[in-house]
């Protein structure tokens, strides 16, 4: 215990001294990406926290991390969270193939693939989702021939989140089609920028582009960044799907920041009922909505302490179980209610699209609120997230 | 403020649930039902004994344990999945709550430690079990002699003594009159759920004695406090209602395959275990935050109506669930249905706890 107080003196002084005016408060993140220019404050943030191993705490030293126990890397994301830092570095690396590679990978493929992505020089995209294998992902199609120390891949991929500046793509690819669908399939890793890689963003209804289609002919992944072995990729994927709805529903390090993607204010739904509904004797003046308010805000907190309950129940296990589903789906469905009910507070005023007559925050909310209907989706649809919860956590046969 | 069970806990969990597990079955359940002192004094004088549940969140000064109310959530939340049948919520917790928080020292000195080993039954009389705001409407008190009714009281057809919260020219006072006092009328009421017995208690220039002066704070941190058992009363019962209702759809066949294998019944029972983990989770943080001292003031009411929301979805649909079985005497799910309702309304019905809750908001913003 006196370590770790030590410790906590030692990183809020660091911190203090470190953290730039411009990488604190609500801002840009660094993703990684190559592609992408960060301000110079963002940047040096990233540099200095990689420097100390702190883009990914808890990942051992020689992969790129700072080998911090899990009560140090609480204390380290409390007084990050204390002076507002914002965190120097988050993608799919840090949060999904990274504690795949950890628990899958070979040491060559941890040596070369998390120290790059500890030190923010890759952002990582996910190929799983193909237009005929949504919700049914082990249907996919997308063929991985060998050849030589290649493998040859052709098919297409899609909603590949932030696929126009990823550097590396990890990929689910069909290798023997002829056996049953979960058993032919492998999880292999490849670079983007090459010519067998064709990208194309798809505009949703909230007016940005955060997926894309991913094309691949002839696309090539060398045969040292097969994952696990050839046609076990099924169960690589599924764990690190896991890793990514426990992100979803709020678990992990980033939690209190995480928000759905496309998302952009964070708007408090009893300040926009009693700005928005009016106010009669201090109370939200629309009884039906001032009771939604409550409804969702109880939810909500709830919710949270679940969250700390699991988190503190986790410190035990070494990766998410099934259980996370509980989170993705109960987390998705909280934060695109709480768009709804934004949206719905605000009236007409929740009606803008673009222009001076609705202000930042409203066009925001409408933004936000069209964005959110992703979120109950991605990663796995709620349905799916029932079947899961029903099949693994109460054992409901087939 | 701590985020799970310590160990301690834990183990004292397993020794209440034990106990529970082979005292309080579905078939002695319903011989207390049917009793009329609706509990079985032996299993209660045990429960005190060996497993000390009375006096659990009572200091040591006062003859109890000294926990808090985190353990003594423990103990109510096996009750609740056991439907335990006895005077630990009418005693225990809500005449020894009102006690500790609003009596003065000489009468806790005096009263609790017969409380604390269950040998005193009390019970707390309010005129409303409603909203602290709504209580002492009924009940007054004039020169010492107290006159009124109290529509609902819990287990007092056997309580030795009344602790009761009324209304006198100085304002709300804390009283106590023995039963059997000239003045005292008890009439046992027939309610839909007889695991848990009420009565309707009169006054007519009782003479009682004034042991505490109540205000809003003292009055809001035992409703609070009382508020939090139940919570974690319901949430057991809600967790048990699950447990049977699957197992059931496991058990059950039809059209040559079990029922829990079709998708429609597959999303309602993980919809309702998502609901009972979240309203578990809700009634725990409210006992870490009433023992800490910090958290959110409105915690408890919302443990409170998120564990009756919880309770009673989960009791309809493990009627619905297990179709025409489900709402027929002989099967026991009838038994924990009609506790869910009794338990909805006790203390606040939810809508009156979400108004709590949502006035409490709107005053921080």
């Amino acid at each position: 215990m006196a370590d770790l107080q030590a410790f906590r003196e030692e990183t809020k002084s660091w911190l203090a001294e470190n953290c730039p005016k411009g990488a604190r408060g609500p801002g840009e993140v660094h993703t990684g990406s190559t592609k992408v220019t960060v301000s110079a404050d963002t940047q040096a943030w990233m540099e200095m926290m990689a420097e100390k191993g702190w883009t990914v705490p808890m990942w051992e030293k020689e992969y790129g991390g700072a080998g911090l126990s899990i009560a140090q890397t609480q204390v380290l994301f409390e007084e990050m969270s204390a002076i507002d830092a914002r965190p120097p570095l988050v993608n799919m690396g840090t949060r999904m193939l990274g504690p795949t590679l950890l628990e899958f990978g070979t040491e060559d493929q941890k040596k070369r693939h998390l120290n790059l992505i500890a030190r923010g020089g890759a952002a990582w995209c996910q190929g799983y989702s193909e237009p005929g294998a949504g919700s049914d992902l082990a249907g996919l199609n997308t063929r991985a021939v060998a050849s030589g120390d290649e493998f040859i891949i052709n098919g297409q991929k899609i909603w590949t989140s932030g696929a126009q500046n990823a550097d590396w793509m990890f990929c689910l690819v069909r290798t023997d089609p002829d056996v049953p669908k979960h058993q032919g399939i492998s999880f292999v890793l490849l670079p983007m920028d090459q010519p067998g890689v064709t990208v194309r963003p798809i505009s949703l209804i909230s007016g940005s582009s955060p997926f894309c289609e991913t094309f691949l002919d002839n696309a090539v992944a060398e045969r040292r960044d097969l994952v696990g072995q050839l046609n076990e990729g099924w169960s690589i994927g599924k764990r690190l799907l896991q890793h990514e709805r426990s992100g979803q529903g709020g678990l992990g390090p980033s939690a209190a920041r995480s928000r759905p993607v496309g998302v952009s204010v964070d708007l408090g739904v009893a300040e926009v009922g009693l700005s928005y509904v009016g106010v009669t004797d201090g109370k939200i003046s629309d009884p039906a909505l001032r009771d939604e308010v409550v409804q969702w805000k109880m939810q909500d907190a709830a919710f949270k302490a679940t969250q700390r309950r699991a988190g503190a129940e986790s410190q035990n296990a070494k990766a998410p179980g099934e259980a996370t589903s509980i989170f993705k789906l109960v987390g998705s469905t909280l934060a695109q209610d709480k768009q709804e009910l934004i949206v719905k507070l605000m009236g007409n005023s929740g009606t803008g699209w673009e222009g001076a007559a609705f202000s930042k925050d409203e066009i925001g909310a409408t933004r936000s609120w069209l964005a959110s209907k992703a979120v109950t989706i991605y990663g796995g649809t709620n349905e799916v997230q029932a079947n899961i919860i029903a099949k693994r956590v109460l054992g409901l046969p087939d | 403020m701590q985020t799970e069970f310590t160990e301690d806990q834990e183990q004292f969990r397993e020794v209440v649930a034990r106990f529970l597990q082979d005292k309080s079955t579905p078939l002695s359940v319903r011989e207390m039902m049917a009793s009329e002192a609706g509990y079985d004094k032996d299993v209660w004088r045990q429960l005190c004994e060996e497993v000390g549940v009375a006096g659990t969140h009572i200091p040591e000064a006062f003859g109890g344990f000294g926990f808090g109310s985190i353990e003594l959530g423990v103990v109510a939340e096996e009750m609740g999945k056991h439907l335990y049948c006895g005077p630990f919520f009418s005693s225990s917790v809500m005449a020894a709550y009102a006690l500790l928080n609003i009596a003065n020292d000489s009468s806790k000195v005096k009263l609790l430690p017969d409380i604390a080993v269950g040998k005193t039954l009390a019970t707390l009389v309010l005129d409303s079990l409603n909203s602290p705001e709504a209580v002492g409407r009924q009940l007054v008190v004039a020169n010492n002699s107290l006159s009124g009714t109290a529509a609902m009281v819990l287990d007092a057809h056997v309580a030795d003594l009344f602790v009761i919260v009324a209304r006198a020219e100085t304002g709300l006072g804390l009283y106590t009159i023995h039963a059997g006092a000239e003045g005292v009328s008890v009439d046992l009421l027939e309610t839909i759920d007889q695991t848990r017995k009420v009565s309707r208690v009169s006054f007519k220039n009782a003479t009682v004695e004034r042991i505490g002066h109540v205000n809003s704070e003292s009055l809001d941190r035992t409703w609070d406090h009382i508020c939090v058992v139940l919570a974690h009363e319901m949430i057991g019962g809600a967790q048990h209602l699950l447990e049977t209702t699957i197992d059931y759809t496991k058990l059950r066949y039809q059209f040559g395959r079990p029922i829990g294998s079709f998708q429609g019944l597959k999303h309602r029972c993980a919809d309702l275990l998502m609901e009972v983990e979240i309203a578990k989770a809700a009634t725990h943080h409210a006992a870490r935050c009433l023992d800490a001292g910090e958290g959110e003031a409105y915690a408890a009411s919302m443990a409170k109506a998120l564990a009756a929301d919880t309770y009673m979805k989960a009791a309809r649909e493990a009627i619905q669930l297990r179709g025409g079985i489900g709402f027929t005497w002989e099967e026991d799910t009838q038994l924990w249905f009609k506790r869910a309702k009794s338990s909805e309304v006790l203390m606040g019905t939810p809508a009156i706890h979400r108004e709590r809750m949502i006035s409490m908001m709107e005053q921080q913003s």
